[in-house]
């Protein structure tokens, strides 16, 4: 429906310029740029204290960036107040005003706006309407519950058109099972009004479900950015791997290329393997290789595979419709992998036991190699 | 673990035997019929009949009230003024002095308090000639000033327990700071802008020193006139005016535990609603 | 559902609205000046300058004229003689002895009958909780004054109390000690006695405050591992609720310290208690300096047991 028309050559919708905030001596964020089309869901994905909530309101008017430049839809906004910003933010509180009904809390930010009260109540009836909750519109926020108070804030956040909406934490309040449900339902909303949407989130899942595109967040610091899948198989960092999924990793040094493959020497898994080429790394470079559980094959007999070593099930624990791995290699490594339990029964559905002797291998593009 | 702690119980019957027995005893002789006021002499109600026909004393009681409410009206302006910005304004040019000079009225003697501001209003006079006369704008004056602060020290507490994003929320929307004060904060605090009047009204009322110090001829409040006549020992119609205002205050805290009942009743029943409201 | 049409128009250019050389004032800054500068302006004129009067009558020469003190002109600019006679003059520093002693004796009792107390509040069912923290703080509402008041019908001579207490001595001292009544008004029994009536709220409630937000399992754990109640009591509860002891005995204390009404009321004119001291410099004697000069004192006086009030109200705020 409302694909982000990304770029068409027009500049972007928003603009984030080298921004640094300090609060004394802290960098609470450092020197971040970065750019958000119109339409997207941009998600700042990052561990509590790496600086995503205080972008965020610097971007709702908050905090001024100590230095650099916000630029929304072509405007600076350097010195425009909170209440001048046509951003408006879903608090992580929800920040419902305990005091009003549910209409006029979505009512609220309407009254700065120049129109008439059928206006305004047509306006409200129509968020009531899009967060269904028509029939909750006379409640104070008390006698509702928790998800639909986060409705509400949403509908509220989005009464006046905001150009931006800014997103904290918006699914942290609510248990696992109403969150999955509220991440699709977040998602046709914003498809439907078409909003620039910001997400701040701790919850990797989370960030993957919903963002158009990822920037992961570290000490101040954007690590990386990118869609969701670019995150997830091509880490640019041992800190982006490792936050993002599980991973497996083991010191590596570069021994040259091979076609379109690199060759590492991997002292853990017993000799040279194949991995999928990175520019920049030289041989004879200190690097990690990486690999996520799920990428690696279980067998019983040697695979054809160039990137084979045969180990002991020293652990293992069953999930249902998967197992974890935990394998002993002859270096004496331990090696996590996943495989899904296929078949079904007692002990069929398993690929090997305690104490089974079993090949693993992977592709060499499955293997990761990460220089810093 | 259940054991009944008998000795703390035993404790609290003598406490409270204590705190009541002297104003039951106070109640109990404010109808009696003897002028000697420690001497039971039969049941009689002539000292409240004798207290409505005094006129000094129903003028006092309405001249307190009346400065009771302007006092406590002003002080709960300025006091919740005070108690946002303390709350709100984490920096600004001179907070220590500030923050001092709103704990020190609650621990400076009442005595000193009172010595200051009349020597302050004379001085005044001196200077600029104004206050000509003390009476009831300097008891005002002086009440405002130390019951304010009362009213900052419960706003303080309630704002620092409040969701400041709720405040931003609102300025998120597009409202204006002094906006944003009228349509949430006052709103959400207004529980504790309400009981901090009623302290400050209960203040002024209770007031004797302060009140004498600061006051001139013609303008005797109800405690100025009780404590006059204190002085000179114990009287019936003092029990019977006594008994009056310990059973409307009684009434009023009563009435007041009612009231909060309610409304944590109430707010059982929202959360009842708030879950069912899930289906 | 319906397409929401109206919500896809998020392209109207951003414009700050316009507003006068007072709205922007007003919201840039003018808000936060005029929350904080209304009651700073009036603190500092009607506490702070009167405060600073204070201390500057009492280096003040006493005149006869009116206003009765004079700064300079054919007298010192600096008069420490006030001063000087607080610290020689054995009537104020008795006085000072009396009130410290006073106060200080009724903080005592105040914590030893309010301790039990409060730790009973915290004890009993919560359905009676409530209503017997209404009865705590009901006295409080009530008329101080008649708070005192209510004591002196109880002490005097002809009392029903003063005659029972009267009727028990007799029965349990030798004949010769016999007595017609018990002398308790007009003196500092009766001013303690009365300081531990209208302040003892205030020691229970902050007591209160601090036991009830004690951890109930410490208790268990502690008796779990051998301890019995009273030893409990010693070792877990008592040293728990240090802050809410010191600021109970504070909040007593300092106002007892001060207090005016209660000696005046109740209280021995022949050894008086320095608020009674100060008013009466002031209004019988009309010696300003000399007043001023002894509520300086108190406040010097009171510093002490201020801060250490102050310390521990922040050390709790800060465990919370």
């Amino acid at each position: 429906m409302a694909l982000p028309d990304a770029g068409t050559g027009a500049a972007p919708f928003l603009r984030i310029e080298g921004v640094s905030k300090s609060f004394g001596s802290f960098k609470a964020v450092n020197d971040v740029s970065l750019t958000v089309e119109k339409g997207e869901i941009f998600a700042l994905l990052g561990g509590s204290g790496c600086g995503k909530t205080t972008l965020l309101r610097m971007l709702a008017g908050f905090e001024e960036p100590t230095a650099g430049r916000i630029f929304l839809d072509g405007r600076d906004m350097a010195g425009v107040q909170p209440w001048d910003r046509p951003v408006h933010m879903m608090f992580q509180s929800y920040a419902l005003f305990p005091h009003m009904t549910v209409a006029k809390n979505i009512g609220y930010g309407l009254k700065h706006e120049k129109m008439t009260k059928a206006e305004r109540d047509a306006r409200v009836r129509e968020m009531l309407d899009l967060v269904q909750l028509t029939q909750f519109a006379g409640r104070k926020p008390h006698q509702i519950s928790g998800g639909q108070r986060q409705r509400v804030a949403l509908a509220r956040a989005l009464a006046r058109q905001p150009k931006l909406l800014l997103l904290d934490e918006p699914l942290a309040a609510l248990d696992k099972k109403l969150r999955e449900h509220t991440q699709f339902e977040l998602m046709s909303i914003q498809q439907r009004t078409g909003v620039t949407f910001i997400v701040v989130t701790h919850d990797q899942e989370e960030a993957m479900t919903l963002a158009d595109r990822i920037a992961v967040m570290d000490k101040g610091v954007v690590r990386q950015i990118g869609s969701p899948t670019e995150i997830y198989e091509f880490p640019n960092s041992r800190f982006v791997a490792s936050f993002i999924g599980s991973i497996t990793s083991f010191e590596a040094k570069v021994a040259g290329r091979e076609g379109a493959h690199l060759v590492v020497d991997v002292p853990a898994l017993g000799g040279r393997i194949l991995a999928r080429d990175v520019p920049g790394v030289v041989e004879g470079q200190a690097v990690t290789l990486a690999v996520r559980p799920e990428k690696l094959n279980l067998t019983k007999e040697r695979p054809e595979s160039p990137n084979a070593v045969e180990g002991m099930v020293k652990d293992l624990a069953y999930f249902g419709k998967d197992s974890l791995y935990r394998i002993a290699l002859p270096s004496g490594a331990l090696v996590q992998a996943h495989a899904v339990n296929a078949r079904r029964g007692m002990e069929a559905a398993r690929v090997a036991d305690w104490d089974d002797k079993i090949w693993l291998s992977f592709d060499p593009g499955s293997a990761i190699v990460l220089a810093d | 673990m259940k054991r009944r702690p008998m000795f703390l119980i035993t404790m609290l019957a003598f406490g409270f035997a204590f705190f009541y027995i002297p104003i039951l005893s106070m109640i109990v002789y404010s109808f009696n019929e003897s002028r000697l006021a420690t001497v039971w002499g039969g049941f009689s109600t002539k000292w409240y009949a004798s207290l409505f026909s005094n006129r000094q004393v129903v003028a006092a009681l309405i001249l307190s009230l009346k400065i009771a409410v302007i006092s406590a009206t002003i002080a709960t302006i300025l006091g919740t003024m005070a108690g946002i910005a303390l709350a709100r304004f984490r920096k600004f040019r001179g907070r220590t002095l500030f923050s001092g000079l709103v704990t020190a009225p609650l621990i400076m003697p009442e005595v000193i308090t009172g010595i200051s501001s009349l020597m302050f209003f004379i001085m005044l006079a001196e200077w600029i000639g104004w206050p000509a006369q003390r009476g009831f704008t300097t008891v005002t004056l002086a009440h405002i000033t130390f019951s304010m602060v009362f009213v900052t020290t419960v706003v303080q507490a309630r704002m620092s327990q409040a969701d400041r994003a709720i405040e931003e929320a609102a300025m998120d929307l597009g409202s204006r700071p002094w906006q944003v004060m009228f349509d949430v904060t006052l709103p959400v605090i207004f529980p504790a802008i309400m009981s901090g009047w009623l302290l400050a009204f209960t203040i002024s009322l209770d007031d004797v020193v302060i009140t004498s110090f600061t006051t001139g001829p013609g303008s005797t409040t109800l405690p100025l006139l009780i404590w006059s006549k204190v002085k000179l020992g114990v009287t019936p119609d003092i029990n019977a005016l006594a008994t009056l205002m310990v059973v409307v205050v009684g009434l009023g805290v009563v009435l007041a535990g009612i009231i909060m009942n309610r409304s944590a009743a109430r707010a059982r029943a929202d959360e009842r609603m708030a879950y069912r409201s899930n289906e | 559902m319906a397409e929401p049409s109206t919500l896809r128009d998020a392209t109207a250019p951003v414009e700050p609205r316009q507003g006068g050389a007072f709205a922007r004032w007003l919201d840039r800054r003018g808000w936060s000046d005029i929350l904080i500068g209304g009651p700073y302006i009036w603190l500092l004129l009607l506490f702070l300058v009167p405060f600073l009067i204070v201390v500057a009558m009492s280096v003040a020469t006493k005149t006869s004229t009116a206003p009765p003190i004079s700064w300079g002109g054919e007298v010192p600019l600096l008069n420490w003689e006030p001063y000087q006679r607080v610290l020689s003059d054995g009537l104020y520093l008795r006085a000072f002895l009396t009130s410290v002693m006073n106060a200080g004796i009724a903080m005592i009792l105040c914590l030893f009958i309010g301790y039990p107390m409060a730790l009973g509040l915290v004890r009993v069912a919560p359905s009676w909780r409530n209503i017997l923290l209404m009865l705590v703080i009901l006295p409080f509402w009530t008329s101080f004054l008649l708070r005192v008041y209510a004591w002196m019908g109880l002490m005097g001579r002809n009392s029903w109390f003063n005659g029972m207490l009267t009727d028990a001595w007799n029965f349990l001292v030798p004949i010769d000690w016999a007595v017609r009544s018990i002398p308790m008004m007009n003196s500092n029994f009766a001013v303690v006695l009365v300081m531990v009536y209208t302040y003892l709220p205030f020691m229970i409630l902050p007591l209160y405050a601090s036991l009830e937000r004690l951890d109930t399992t410490l208790d268990e754990a502690a008796m779990d591992l051998g301890s019995r109640p009273a030893r409990v009591f010693w070792d877990v509860t008592l040293p728990q609720s240090v802050p809410g002891i010191i600021a109970g005995g504070m909040l007593v204390f300092i106002p007892a310290a001060g207090e005016l009404v209660i000696p005046s009321l109740v209280g021995n004119a022949s050894s008086p208690m320095i608020g009674r001291l100060i008013s009466d410099e002031f209004s019988m004697a009309r010696d300003w300096p000399m007043a001023s000069a002894i509520a300086v004192m108190l406040l010097l006086l009171m510093v002490v047991p201020t801060m250490l009030y102050s310390h521990y109200q922040a050390k709790a705020g800060g465990s919370k």
